[in-house]
Formats: C-alpha cells, sequence, structure tokens
C-alpha cells in the first residue's frame, strides 16, 4: 500500500520503515554506537529505500515532479560519488564531444547500477544536446 | 548634466546660489548612491513586460506539446524542452490555459479559493501564461497572494555566517549566535576556496550549540561542496542555479539536464537542495533576449518545477540591485516570489544582496514579505557585520538585526528571529569557541590560544580579532580535507572533550538524512521536529486561518532589549533622589493665597515636582533648574514666589493657576519632566506667552532666560521669546514612553479641588 501524507514525518509516524544502511533503526544511531563503532558513517546515509518512501509522500502530497526526482535519486544512492561527479561534468555544455559518449554513460547506469531512470534521463540530454549543437568546444 | 554648470540668465542670486540648496541636500543622501535606470525593453530593463515577451499560448498533440508560447516544437531552445517534457503536466493545462488570466488573477487573490487547486492548475500553465497573470496584482495584492500561497505554514529565516578572515572561531561563535536568535538555516562561504573544509567544521559546530535542527549550507564550488555535504558537515545546497535564456545558461556553464542530475545526486546523498534563480540575473550576463525580467524568472520557475527540486532561493538575489534600478523592479522582485510558491516551490524569499544604500528603501522591501510570512524571509540575512559577509552586504546586516527585531514587534510579523539577552549571547558564544577549539585539539587541526579565544567572543566583527590568519585557515583546511575528516570524528571529538550535548546535536542533524524527511518541500527542524509543507501546510481561507502568532511566540517577539515600565521610570528617578536631597530642601509654608507685590511671578510647581520626581528628561536636576529660573526672575527685576499646586498636573493650567495669584499677573508653570510654560492672567489655558514644549533638550540656560522673561513680561514688556533650537529629532520616539510614565506618575498624585500652598525652598551647595 502506497504511503499518505498522514505517515509524514516517516521518522516519527512509521519509524518501522526507516532503516540504516546497515540495516539499523533510527534509534541505534547514537554518539554511543559511534563511539563503540557499532554504527558508522555508513549508518548516516540515505538509502534507496527512504527515497522511495519519499518519492511515495511526495506524490500523496500532489508533487510528482519531487517524487520523479527522488525515484532518479534513488537510483543514484549506490552509484559510487567519483562517478556520480563524472557523469555531471559530461552533462555539462559542451563536455561530451558527441552523443555516443553521453550515450555510453548511460548504459553503465543501465547495466552497472540498474539505474534505469538515469539512464533514460541521459538519453533524453544526448538527444537534446545533439539537437542544441551543445557538444560544442567550449574552453 | 550638472544643473549647477547651467548659466543663470536672471544673473547671479545675490546669495551667490544659482541652485535650490534643498538639491545640494538631497545629493547627500544615502539614496543618491543608488541609480536608477531608464526602461528599455530591447536593452533588457522592463520588469513585468517587453514588447518581445510571447503571448501565452499551447498546443498539445498526443500528450505531447507541440507549441508552447507562441513557439513551434522544431524551434524549441533547451529551456522550453525541458519545460514542454518535465513541467507542462498534458491532463490539466487545456483547462487551466483556457481561463482567462484576469479570472485567475482573482483567484490568487480570493481566500475562498483553496491554494492546493491553485498550485494544481500551476502544472498546466506556461510560463508567459505565469507572467501574464501575476502581472495584472498591484503590489498589495501580490503580498497578499503571497501569503495565501506560500507552502509551509510557520515562518522561518535565513542567515549568512561568514567573516573576512575566515577564522573559524569566530565562525563557530556567530554561528552559535545566529542559532539563539533563532535562524532556521546558516549559510557559510569563504573568502579563499580552498578554507571551505575549515569553514564547513566551524559552522557545524558552532551551530550545534544551543539547540538541534539548523541546517547548514557550505556554499563552495559545485564539486567541492557536494563532498563536504558527503563527509556529512553541511546539511542543504542552494547554489544550484538555473537562468530564463539558453545563452545564459550555457555561460552558466550548466544545461537544465546537468542541474536536475546535480539536484537528484544531492537528494541521493540525503542532503535537502533548492535552486537559485532570479530578475536580472540574465541582464547581468548579458544574453536577456530583450524579453521582460518577470517572463524570464517564470521560465526559471518552470524549470525548477520541472526538475523536481522542492524549492527556490529568488526574488533577484544577486539580481536584485540591478532589478530595483527598473521602474516597478521591487514589485517585479515580489511577483516572482509570488510564481514560486504558486509552482509550489518552497520560497527562500530573497531580502539579500542589498538593493539600495537607503535604509528607507531597505525597510520599505522587507516589509509586505514580513508580513505575509515566507519560508525564509531573507535567503541570507547577514548575521555578521556587514564588512564581514563574504557574499555580499545583505539587506539587512549584523548592524541591522535589532531593526528586524523592532520590525517584527512592529506589526506582530513573525520574521523567525528572537532577541537573545546580553548574558546568554556571550554564553553561546564562548561554548562555540571552546567546542571547535576542541575539536581543532583533539584532531591535532591547531591549538587556539585563551588570548585568541577572548578576543573572539566579545568581538562585533573580525576587525577586533586577535585569532586565526587566512593562511593559517589554509593549513587547516588543507589537513581535514587530506586526511578524509567526516563528522563522525567530529562528533566522537566533542563527546571527548565534553561537549556532549554539541555532539548529540551535531548527531541529530546528520540523522536528518537517514529518512529523507527534510528533503521535502520547504523543510526545518523545529523543537527538534521536522516541519515542511507536507506535516505543515500553509491553510490560510482569510482571517482567523493561516499561520497566526501564538501566545507564546507573541511574547518572544514582543521581548526586545530595554523595554521600559513604570517601575523602571520609578528606579531611575530614586537613583538621583539622594543627590537631589543634597542639592535642595522643600518646606511646606502654607496655603498660597492673592499676592499683592507687582513684581511677583509664582512659579508653579506641579504635584510630583522634587517629591517622586527629581530630574527633566533632559537630565538637570530639578533643583537646578529652580534656581536659575528664580535667578532669572530676580535679574529683571522680579521675585519670585514658589507655589505646589496638586489640582492639575498640566502645564497649562499649572502656568494659568500660578499667574491668577501672581501680584503681577505672569506665572510660570513646570512639570517635573521640565516643560515649562509662562502664562498670564485672564489668557484662554492654551493660549500662553511663551510654551517649553521640547523639554529634551531644554537646557539650563533656557531656564534661566524663561525666569527673564517671565519677569519683563510683568513689568508690562515684550521680550525677544527664547527659542530652544531644535535639530529635528524624533522627540516622540525618543521619549515620549517615558514622558507618558512620568506623567502618569504626576497625575496620580492630582486631587481635585485640592488648594495651592507656599514652598520655601532652600538650595545647598550641591545645586548647580
Amino acid at each position: 500500500m502506497k504511503l499518505a501524507v498522514a505517515d509524514y514525518p516517516l521518522s516519527e509516524k512509521r519509524a518501522d520503515l526507516i532503516r540504516t544502511r546497515t540495516g539499523k533503526a533510527l534509534s541505534e544511531i547514537t554518539v554511543a554506537a559511534l563511539k563503540s563503532g557499532a554504527a558508522t558513517m555508513d549508518d548516516l546515509r540515505i538509502t534507496r529505500d527512504s527515497l522511495l518512501l519519499q518519492a511515495e509522500i511526495a506524490e500523496a502530497a500532489g508533487r510528482p515532479r519531487l517524487g520523479a526526482n527522488f525515484r532518479r535519486a534513488a537510483d543514484m544512492v549506490d552509484v559510487p560519488q567519483d562517478f556520480l561527479l563524472q557523469a555531471y561534468e559530461l552533462l555539462r555544455p559542451g563536455r561530451a564531444k558527441n552523443k555516443a559518449q553521453l550515450l555510453d554513460t548511460a548504459r553503465v547506469f543501465r547495466e552497472t547500477y540498474k539505474a534505469e531512470r538515469v539512464a533514460a534521463f541521459l538519453e533524453e540530454a544526448a538527444e537534446v544536446y545533439e539537437r542544441r549543437g551543445l557538444f560544442q568546444f567550449r574552453y | 548634466m550638472d544643473d549647477s554648470a547651467k548659466p543663470n540668465p536672471s544673473g547671479a542670486n545675490p546669495s551667490g546660489a544659482n541652485r535650490w540648496r534643498r538639491f545640494a541636500d538631497w545629493d547627500e543622501r544615502p539614496l543618491r548612491l543608488d541609480r536608477f535606470a531608464v526602461e528599455d525593453a530591447e536593452n533588457g530593463f522592463a520588469a513585468f513586460t517587453s514588447p518581445n515577451d510571447p503571448k501565452p499560448g499551447l498546443e498539445i498533440k498526443n500528450g505531447r506539446v507541440t507549441s508552447l508560447d507562441g513557439k513551434a516544437e522544431a524551434d524549441f531552445d533547451m529551456i522550453d524542452l525541458f519545460i514542454a517534457r518535465h513541467h507542462i503536466d498534458p491532463e490539466i493545462a487545456p483547462k487551466a490555459m483556457a481561463m482567462p488570466s484576469a479570472a485567475l488573477a482573482r483567484m490568487l487573490v480570493d481566500f475562498n479559493i483553496p491554494r492546493t487547486e491553485l498550485t494544481r492548475l500551476a502544472h498546466g500553465l506556461t510560463p508567459a501564461k505565469l507572467a501574464e497573470v501575476v502581472a495584472q496584482l498591484n503590489a498589495m495584492e501580490i503580498a497578499f497572494a503571497y501569503s495565501k500561497m506560500r507552502a509551509r505554514k510557520t515562518p522561518g529565516n535565513q542567515g549568512h555566517v561568514t567573516n573576512a578572515k575566515d577564522d573559524p572561531l569566530q565562525l563557530a561563535a556567530d554561528a552559535a549566535t545566529a542559532v539563539a536568535f533563532g535562524f532556521d538555516e546558516i549559510e557559510t562561504t569563504q573568502r579563499v576556496a580552498r578554507n571551505a573544509w575549515s569553514n564547513a567544521v566551524a559552522c557545524a559546530v558552532g551551530g550545534a550549540v544551543g539547540r538541534w535542527g539548523t541546517l547548514f549550507q557550505c556554499s563552495s564550488e559545485e564539486a567541492e561542496e557536494l563532498q563536504i555535504g558527503m563527509a556529512g558537515f553541511s546539511s542543504y545546497a542552494e547554489t544550484v542555479s538555473v537562468y530564463g535564456t539558453e545563452r545564459a545558461f550555457i555561460d552558466g556553464d550548466d544545461t537544465p539536464w546537468s542541474k536536475a542530475f546535480l539536484a537528484a545526486a544531492y537528494a541521493s546523498r540525503g542532503i535537502k537542495m533548492r535552486c537559485t534563480s532570479g530578475a536580472g540575473s540574465e541582464l547581468l550576463m548579458g544574453f536577456h533576449e530583450s524579453k521582460s525580467l518577470l517572463y524570464l524568472e517564470a521560465r526559471c520557475l518552470c524549470l525548477q518545477r520541472a526538475m523536481g527540486v522542492q524549492g527556490t532561493q529568488n526574488g533577484g538575489i544577486d539580481g536584485a540591485p540591478v532589478t530595483a534600478t527598473v521602474p516597478g523592479g521591487v514589485r517585479e522582485l515580489m511577483a516572482e516570489n509570488l510564481l514560486a510558491v504558486w509552482l509550489d516551490l518552497e520560497c527562500a524569499s530573497g531580502n539579500d544582496a542589498r538593493h539600495s544604500e537607503s535604509e528607507i528603501r531597505v525597510g520599505a522591501k522587507i516589509l509586505p514579505v514580513l508580513i505575509a510570512g515566507s519560508d525564509f524571509i531573507c535567503s541570507g540575512f547577514g548575521t555578521i557585520k556587514a564588512y564581514d559577509n563574504s557574499f555580499n552586504p545583505s539587506s539587512f546586516n549584523g548592524e541591522e538585526m535589532e531593526d528586524f527585531l523592532v520590525l517584527q514587534r512592529d506589526f506582530e510579523a513573525d520574521g523567525g528571529l528572537t532577541s537573545v539577552d546580553e548574558t546568554r549571547v556571550l554564553d553561546v558564544r564562548g561554548r562555540g569557541i571552546d567546542a571547535i577549539a576542541a575539536v581543532f585539539e583533539e584532531l591535532n587541526l591547531g591549538k587556539p590560544t585563551a588570548a585568541m579565544k577572548a578576543s573572539v567572543q566579545v568581538a562585533s566583527g573580525s576587525e577586533e580579532t586577535e585569532s586565526y590568519t587566512p593562511r593559517e585557515v589554509t593549513l587547516i583546511s588543507d589537513a581535514i580535507k587530506a586526511r578524509g575528516i567526516t563528522v563522525v570524528d567530529v562528533i566522537l571529538a566533542l563527546e571527548k572533550r565534553g561537549f556532549g550535548e554539541e555532539a548529540e546535536n551535531l548527531l541529530n542533524v546528520v540523522k536528518l538524512r537517514v529518512s529523507g524527511d527534510y528533503l521535502q518541500t520547504s523543510a526545518v527542524v523545529r523543537d527538534g521536529k521536522v516541519l515542511s509543507a507536507v506535516n505543515d501546510p500553509n491553510d490560510y481561507t482569510g482571517p482567523g486561518t493561516g499561520y497566526r502568532l501564538g501566545e507564546k511566540r507573541r511574547e518572544e517577539i514582543n521581548h526586545i532589549r530595554d523595554l521600559l515600565d513604570r517601575e523602571s521610570v520609578l528606579r531611575d528617578q530614586n537613583r538621583h533622589a539622594k543627590g537631589e536631597a543634597r542639592r535642595i530642601v522643600y518646606r511646606d509654608a502654607g496655603p498660597a493665597e492673592l499676592g499683592n507685590d507687582p513684581t511677583e511671578v509664582v512659579v508653579g510647581l506641579s504635584p510630583a515636582f522634587g517629591l517622586k520626581l527629581f530630574q527633566t528628561t533632559a537630565g538637570h536636576s530639578l533643583a537646578a533648574v529652580l534656581k536659575e529660573l528664580s535667578a532669572g526672575i530676580q535679574a529683571k527685576g522680579g521675585k519670585p514666589r514658589i507655589v505646589r499646586f496638586r489640582h492639575t498636573a498640566d502645564t497649562s493650567f499649572l502656568g494659568l493657576s500660578a499667574a491668577g495669584i501672581a501680584g503681577s499677573g505672569v506665572g510660570i508653570g513646570i512639570q517635573a519632566k521640565g516643560t515649562a510654560v509662562i502664562h498670564q492672567r485672564g489668557r484662554l489655558p492654551h493660549n500662553n506667552l511663551e510654551l517649553f514644549s521640547n523639554a529634551p533638550i531644554t537646557q539650563l540656560a533656557h531656564y534661566r532666560r524663561l525666569g527673564e522673561n517671565a519677569a519683563t513680561y510683568a513689568k508690562g514688556e515684550i521680550p525677544e521669546p527664547v527659542v530652544v533650537p531644535t535639530k529635528g529629532q524624533a522627540m516622540g520616539a525618543r521619549f515620549h514612553a517615558q514622558t507618558a510614565l512620568i506623567y502618569a506618575i504626576e497625575t496620580s498624585l492630582t486631587e481635585e479641588g485640592a488648594k495651592p500652598e507656599n514652598v520655601e525652598i532652600k538650595l545647598l551647595e550641591g545645586a548647580a
């Protein structure tokens, strides 16, 4: 069943649904747990599941575009930082020299990271960039 | 052209001037430092409409936008394409676009139409249509519509925390101070790009003092900012700029797709994000396509909704100053804020970069937003002094913080801030400094001396501190980055060094990202709970609904510094009682009858004069005042008689009553606060001979001349009236509260029918 506005904030109303990346409940993340090593930086990152739940909340609140952004973000959670920044750089004007470079990156998102929505988004960009001449050299 | 250079056809004015000197006065006003531009749509200087703005229009075939605002799909630029594909909802658009703009404009100001109906219609409106609708509203209607349409019910505020040296001790102290004043978000940036990591750690630690939940941004290079967020130090970002023309966007080195990708990337790291846009940016970047400022901003905002960001920082921002040079520019800034909230975006509503040197223009600009309320009234209130603001001086800076607090109180409007008393400020500053010093020591990043810490705790700005230099900060910042220090290291350092509360507070902010609750529209943290447009939606539907000040919040807003009350006035007067006892003795000398000496001038004292009140509002001892009055009367051959009246405390009636029993028929009435009158028997009460109404600027020499003039009138002569020169001070603002309280002390001692009594005074050595 989809979440409703009344389930928000999830950390208060539906804490049962929130788990850290290593499977801990929010209440287990304490200074003492950090000190003992029971919790780490990994437990302080958002999860794919949380983002998908927040997408449901956004959609229930009448914000479908925000929901779509959260869904793209959910796809990115497990993408390594370096690759993410590399893809961002490639999307800036004039960085990719041709459509194929963007399509290759889209393929990695799809095949390696199962990030279908991000892949489709990059493919759309590739088509628009070609149309608007954005593969031109800038510096 | 300089007017003074014009030849004067009638010859030089005998005074040597050929110009009304008022213009010279005006030249000296701060306002004249502002420049104003002629309306010129071709060159981009048009606020609401330009002949080059497209007419609203939309064609959809099989669910696909084939024409947008008069442009066919084949001609779409990348902004049109993004809006067509990701903003326009083909289900809603046909109905929404068919509605007349005038009807939509009326719905915006009709409180019977729920906000949600309008935000849903916006999903189907094009940029030109949105702009055309809000352009029909006047400034008052825009402010009202903004109040109805903004997303989160409870208003808030955001502040800049920076300094000219990138000094981490001061950043921690100032962050702690900003938190105490109630900012929901604090934002830093740096003078030296490499210092970003040090700034981030300092503000994160300082922001954890006192309470938890203040969100923090470290504005820096985009990749670095994301890394600082990943390390857990910052919790939101807002420097993701978008532009309304394709060429400006490309010069900004991005596309809608790259920015939307970045938006998702921030969310995927659990970091709150909003975009930045605002009138004037395309104009400043040279690619405005001769379109109006409002139309270009409507494109930016449709784009932002299309990208799926939760909010925007708009209302000019860096373009506010140039926008304010255009006719209607400030109204346009309000209109673009309205567009943002109509599109259901969180709005950090500008009032950021200072648009004017005129304090009047600044105050006028903030008012509609303050009374309407806003997710963040300012998208950067300068919590530090103007010279320490590494963004730019803001509309309001540290210097003007109390002006803002008073505006909240004047209008009973919640601008998100609360006064903090002096002791508390010193406490939180000290705590912030000690906490960051402990973290530096624990992580081998530095060992600030006691002298450094002490100088920062009391410093109003970085010019007064003896602390870290920018170079020393660079070494610290590089070390934080190179060693991969994260927020967990900082939390553990705080805990180890006895800052358990701050460790907990900091952890709570980082923990927000696990659930992502604060990624929803307009989220802030209040009292340890996430408050956003989802669980605190603006539900305004007319008077009595929407956000209202509760009694507790109203008291907080009212409680500014140095309030006057009856007790404080009496306390103040009592401090002078002892000194006055060394200067004068008053002795009752029986009922005061009509005198028969033709040189006699009666000085009529008010009921509390010398009994409960001892100083005029100018700060003169009443003994000295009586001494001067008597000396003045005697100097012109008069004979003073002092009489106390208790049937009235009014100056005119005191004076007339005194005149009534004076042998000469001339009397002086004087109140303890120093207001005095010369009166004459037979005149109407308010038709006196001379009135000294400006007691706060009346000097002892004036009282002496008052005595002289009274004695001169007594002789039947007409003296030169005493003029107490005023420099146009706002006497009412400075003194009326105190005056009213003092006067109430006088009136409380009056007694109907009380007879006048002679008073013998003895001036002692201390009388000035």
